[in-house]
């Protein structure tokens, strides 16, 4: 299965050709020619997960591949950094959504950014974005992922940055980057800890539970009374947490909504945002068996995100911020899926036992939500691009003159509100399932954050689609065929995916797991969902009733907070400029003016006038030059004999 | 009659038969057939160079005079690829300047090359000494070649006493060996070197003829001169493709022969590496002219390169090889923008390349990944190259070496800045005129500015290297004792090693000694 080399090869030629090109290409053919690239792209992805999933089970497990594998950098023979693709269950998934959400939102883009200055740039980036993407999640070793990772997060930067006039692009771009940077740093540190016990980057030796004596050098050894391999593990997650915007560090994402909508459907919602998810993911096995209680700190801090975020997304004005942080609650979902997971064992029969629930839930609603979010994000887009505007009080009955983006966004929200048969329902119920099979009352508290799901995702719909319509100066139309059609096709995936039996695809094991529908879960959890959007609609349908505004009297200094988004950027500027700025930065910037370049200079002039000493040397005189080199020869003599 | 010896010389003879071709042609070709001299003498040598491509077997020739080992092999690859370069960018300089004198440059420098073939592939003094001499005279007359250009006549007279003198110190030092062993074959000479003072002082003066090559400081006096006046494409042929077979050769024969004096040369050559950086730094921050601030940079780089010789391992090799090929295309391309800028403003100045970019922007990039891979800043070649020879001396225990060579490429990155300073920042009213170069000179600065950007990031080269290294050096340790007289090397061996004596003693024949000394490679290291 080579040609998957074609995948990672495809968009990069796509980047390289437009980049060079660049201004050269008329209209929109940059447009046309990434869009083409990208179509072969998700062909292959599509016929290499067909390939892989109809190959034969070894002993009922899913076996990993490695099609392609280069030695990059050979430190020692054990320890080398290799370039590879490694085709397992979750990376021919992610394969899938990576090439189908940017299709898309290639084709989206083509009617979104038509006349932008910078078409061919744009197109060059999402070449680049999608390129890094699928070498992210195809990396047969940690240091090729992070290589990746960090790519990401440069092309992220580069597409949030896109209206580089625009001093709030800029200043996001720059906020994302910086925080982001700021976590990949620790996942260095993690994977520098990891790799110097078990000498080895590979994924395979990593994550296989028959070879485990790697990690035997890491026993028994603590540091600051933590095992050395819990903050290995606990590194790696702060790197996932950076880049899937887990609390603390999801104040890059809300921000980095200044870019174009496309780019937030792709990168911001569905693909890389997801980044730290498939990274828990590929080391489960890691995470598992050697430091449960930091896959437990995992499920907490996602589970305490996912509240966070939900309930700051009530109150949010802002289309895009209420999407914004409706992924980052969405991703708690899938940590906290993944965090009270346990490793699946193979029964008799053939198939998964129930405990690798959470493993399967998680990377399903991945799935799932991948495409309602893009979905979710584009048809925000097709809204944007008509009333020109984020706030949703420019919005309001927008159903008539947008009927198909209406339907379509509706489609998502019912989707992420968890109603059957929806594909959000499934894979929700699941992860349910598997918090209650953990911890009863977690289980309680994921099903208010899905309660509150769905009521702010039916406010954002009521409040766009119904309410009072706002004044418009210029007449409101539906988007171009260019950018329905994505919707309509991402609508149509939303409906059916939740029918993909998708245990027998991805499991923590790689044997078929089958999924069955916990009843109790599940009608509690559609019931709330349902009682929310009837309060949603009460509230926000008509777009008169007075009851909102009093409830934000009634919660007061609650709705502020949240409105502020719990001060956590306060937070963050205070402790930036106040004690970092004034009590590190300031004190080290007068050493660094007045010592260390002090002592650079001292050595520079030192240098110029050694330069001046040495002078005698080089006389032009032929003589000299004889006289020096048997004097040389003679003082090296005198060293090598009496030294 | 045995011809397997001259079937593994398979590259001296075809470089042998280009080099009479050539001349054949030159002197009978008609007018105008003469017209397309050089491209046909380019095309020839690719082919050349293709058939130095070929796997060869690793075995040696003539009694061990001559000896062939992949790394060779690919050595002589790499000094083939470097002329050619070279030969591309002397193209037009050739027609302007010295349209009748277009055959002797390529005998003349294809001479050297084959001087520089035998140096790498040499078994014994002898042989290495006639190299070193094929490479060297012929070179004089090249770094002469403009001959009505009063400073390249001057710098080929420089050149010229400088080498004889140099290799006069280097054959005393050999008589001195062989005085003190009683052999010149590579192959025999570590059994019979004990260490004595008389061994020693031959060792050091014949390095000499080495170190003069490398121009290390302190044999390092005539290069500038001599860069200065020669012309620029001989400068770059001088700075490239004459070190690399000495860097290549030092490496060999200090491993090789003198592996078990280690102790006496590694003081000597921490010197000789400090003392060339640093010197050689210091003295490239105060140069105007760029032809002297390339001299003092490769004098500075051949300093780094010795760090692989001073690991003396596998990794060594490698790092050595890696690095004269990242060296070679970035110390190519510099010379060769070196030398398109000077035919189109006629001097070397480097207050010539204020404000280049301005109106060569390609040059100027070139130029400037050429310094930035010459600076070792990643992800450029030289990033590489510097890292690997960096770690290879790192693991054998070099901390305070590898410190200090790390400083100095701060230094080295001042004033390689200085240029790309001048070309892209310095305002200039009246930079030198946008100009297209010719075709081959075309070729070569792509050529070059792929070797830069790819051959670091592409870990084939690399790789591959290392194989060959590895092999290599099984090959040097296989073939140490070439046994003459069974009982002496017996004697050799107990005194040598105490260990192999027991395990020899047994059975005394030769054969068991050799195995013997070869499980237990005779490396002072690992004896320790």
């Amino acid at each position: 299965m080579e040609y998957t080399l074609w995948i990672l090869i495809l968009p990069l030629l796509g980047f390289l050709s437009l980049g060079l090109l660049g201004t050269r290409l008329k209209g929109k053919s940059a447009g046309y020619i990434g869009t083409a690239l990208l179509g072969l792209t998700a062909l292959l992805s599509y016929f290499t997960a067909w390939q892989y999933f109809s190959m034969d089970r070894v002993d009922g497990i899913r076996q990993a591949l490695t099609p392609v594998n280069w030695t990059w950098m050979r430190f020692t023979e054990f320890l080398h950094i290799d370039l590879g693709i490694l085709l397992d269950p979750i990376s021919v998934m992610m394969l899938v959504v990576i090439s189908t959400v940017s299709l898309m939102v290639h084709i989206y883009s083509l009617g979104y950014m038509d006349g932008e200055k910078g078409f061919q740039r744009y197109y060059a980036f999402l070449g680049l974005f999608t390129f890094s993407m699928c070498g992210l999640v195809v990396a047969t070793n940690i240091f090729q992922m992070y290589i990746f990772w960090e790519l990401v997060g440069v092309s992220s930067y580069l597409l949030i940055g896109f209206y580089y006039t625009k001093p709030e692009a800029v200043s996001a771009s720059k906020k994302a980057f910086i925080v982001t940077r700021f976590a990949d740093m620790f996942f260095l540190m993690g994977i520098l800890l990891l790799s110097y016990f078990t000498k080895t980057f590979d994924f395979g030796l990593l994550c296989d539970p028959a070879n485990q004596s790697i990690f035997a050098s890491a026993a028994g050894k603590t540091f600051l009374g933590g095992a050395v391999l819990s903050w290995a593990t606990a590194l790696i997650f702060i790197g996932a947490a950076g880049k899937s915007a887990m609390f603390p560090l999801h104040i890059w994402l809300p921000d980095a909504m200044e870019g174009p909508t496309p780019v937030s459907a792709l990168i911001h919602a569905a693909t890389m945002v997801v980044a730290g998810v498939y990274l828990v993911a590929r080391l489960f096995p890691v995470y598992f068996f050697f430091t449960p209680e930091v896959l437990h700190g995992i499920a907490y801090v996602a589970a305490f995100t996912a509240l966070y975020a939900a309930i700051v997304a009530c109150v949010q004005t802002d289309i895009k911020r209420v999407l914004a942080f409706s992924t980052i609650s969405q991703i708690g979902f899938m940590l906290v899926a993944l965090g009270v997971s346990s490793m699946g064992t193979v029964e008799a029969n053939g198939l998964e036992s129930h405990e690798g629930l959470g493993y399967m839930a998680s990377m399903f609603h991945l799935f799932t939500h991948a495409m309602f979010k893009a979905l979710l994000f584009l048809g925000a887009g097709a809204i944007i691009h008509t009333v020109h505007s984020n706030e949703m009080s420019r919005m309001g009955g927008l159903r008539k003159q947008m009927p198909i983006t209406h339907i379509t966004f509706l489609v998502a929200c019912l989707a992420i509100a968890g109603i059957p048969p929806f594909s959000g329902f499934f894979s929700k119920d699941e992860i349910l399932t598997a918090t209650f099979m953990f911890k009863p009352w977690l289980g309680v508290v994921m099903t208010f954050i899905a309660a509150l799901t769905a009521f702010y995702m039916f406010r954002l719909y009521y409040n766009i689609f119904w309410g009072k319509p706002a004044q418009h100066e210029h007449p409101l139309h539906e988007a171009p065929k260019n950018m329905t059609g994505p919707l309509v096709f991402l609508a149509l995936v939303t409906v059916v995916a939740g029918f993909i039996p998708f245990g027998k695809f991805v499991s923590s094991t790689g044997a078929a797991y089958i999924i069955h529908l916990d009843m109790k879960v599940a009608i509690t959890s559609v019931v709330i969902a349902l009682i929310s959007i009837l309060i949603a609609w009460k509230l926000y349908c008509k777009g008169t009733s007075t009851v909102p505004a009093k409830m934000a009297g009634f919660f007061g200094p609650l709705y502020t907070a949240a409105k502020h988004r719990f001060y956590i950027d306060e937070v963050y500027q205070f402790i930036t400029h106040k004690i970092i700025f004034r009590c590190v930065s300031q004190p080290l910037a007068w050493f660094d003016r007045h010592i260390i370049d002090g002592i650079l200079n001292g050595i520079g002039w030192i240098t110029c006038r050694g330069s001046l000493a040495f002078r005698w040397m080089q006389t032009g005189q032929l003589q000299s030059y004889a006289l020096l080199i048997i004097l040389g020869a003679l003082i090296l003599l005198c060293i090598s004999l009496f030294c | 009659m045995d011809f397997s010896g001259f079937l593994l010389m398979r590259d001296e003879i075809s470089l042998v038969a280009l080099i009479l071709i050539l001349l054949l042609y030159d002197l009978f070709a008609p007018a105008k057939a003469r017209k397309a001299f050089q491209p046909v003498a380019c095309l020839l040598f690719v082919v050349q160079i293709a058939i130095t491509l070929l796997p060869t077997a690793a075995d040696h020739a003539f009694g061990g005079m001559y000896v062939n080992t992949p790394v060779a092999s690919v050595v002589k690859t790499l000094m083939s690829a470097g002329t050619l370069l070279v030969f591309l960018f002397s193209k037009k300089w050739l027609e302007e300047k010295h349209e009748i004198a277009q055959g002797e440059f390529y005998f003349l420098t294809l001479s050297t090359l084959l001087g520089m073939y035998f140096m790498v592939s040499s078994g014994h003094f002898l042989m290495f000494y006639l190299g070193i001499e094929l490479a060297s005279i012929p070179l004089a007359c090249l770094v002469a070649f403009s001959k009505k250009d009063i400073f390249s006549a001057e710098a080929g007279a420089k050149f010229i006493l400088n080498a004889s003198f140099a290799s006069g110190v280097s054959l005393f030092g050999m008589s001195l060996l062989y005085g003190g062993t009683g052999t010149l074959y590579f192959s025999d000479m570590p059994i019979a070197l004990t260490g004595t003072p008389l061994q020693i002082a031959g060792m050091i003066l014949f390095a000499t003829g080495l170190f003069f090559k490398m121009s290390l400081i302190p044999y390092h006096s005539w290069t500038a001169d001599v860069y200065q006046g020669a012309p620029t494409q001989v400068s770059a042929y001088l700075s490239v493709v004459s070190k690399t077979a000495a860097a290549v050769t030092l490496f060999t024969i200090f491993f090789k022969v003198f592996g078990v004096m280690a102790e006496s040369w590694k003081p000597v050559l921490y010197i000789i590496i400090i003392l060339s950086i640093t010197i050689a730094n210091v003295f490239a921050i105060r140069q105007k002219n760029i032809k002297r601030f390339l001299a003092y940079s490769s004098i500075s780089q051949a300093g780094y390169i010795v760090l692989g010789v001073m690991a003396a391992s596998p990794q060594g090799l490698t790092g050595v090889v890696y690095y004269m090929m990242v060296y070679m295309f970035a110390n190519i391309a510099a010379f060769g923008v070196a030398a398109l800028v000077e035919r189109q403003c006629g001097n070397t100045e480097i207050s010539s390349y204020n404000g280049l970019y301005k109106t060569n922007p390609w040059l100027s990039v070139l130029m400037m990944f050429a310094l930035f891979s010459l600076a070792g800043i990643p992800p450029f070649a030289g990033f590489f190259s510097k890292f690997f020879i960096f770690a290879s001396a790192v693991q054998q225990g070099y901390y305070i070496l590898v410190l200090i060579a790390l400083l100095n490429t701060i230094i080295s990155l001042y004033y390689y800045l200085l240029i790309v300073r001048a070309m892209f920042i310095t305002p200039n009213d009246n930079p030198l005129p946008n100009f297209r170069s010719d075709n081959y000179s075309r070729i070569a600065m792509v050529v070059c500015f792929f070797g830069i950007v790819l051959s670091g990031i592409v870990s084939f080269f690399y790789n591959k290297f290392d194989e060959m290294a590895k092999e290599s050096m099984e090959i040097c340790e296989l073939a140490m004792p070439k046994a003459t007289d069974g009982t002496a090397n017996g004697i050799a061996t107990a005194a040598f090693d105490g260990q192999t004596a027991e395990a020899a003693s047994g059975d005394a024949s030769a054969a068991t000694a050799t195995t013997a000394m070869n499980a237990t490679a005779p490396w002072p290291s690992t004896q320790e």
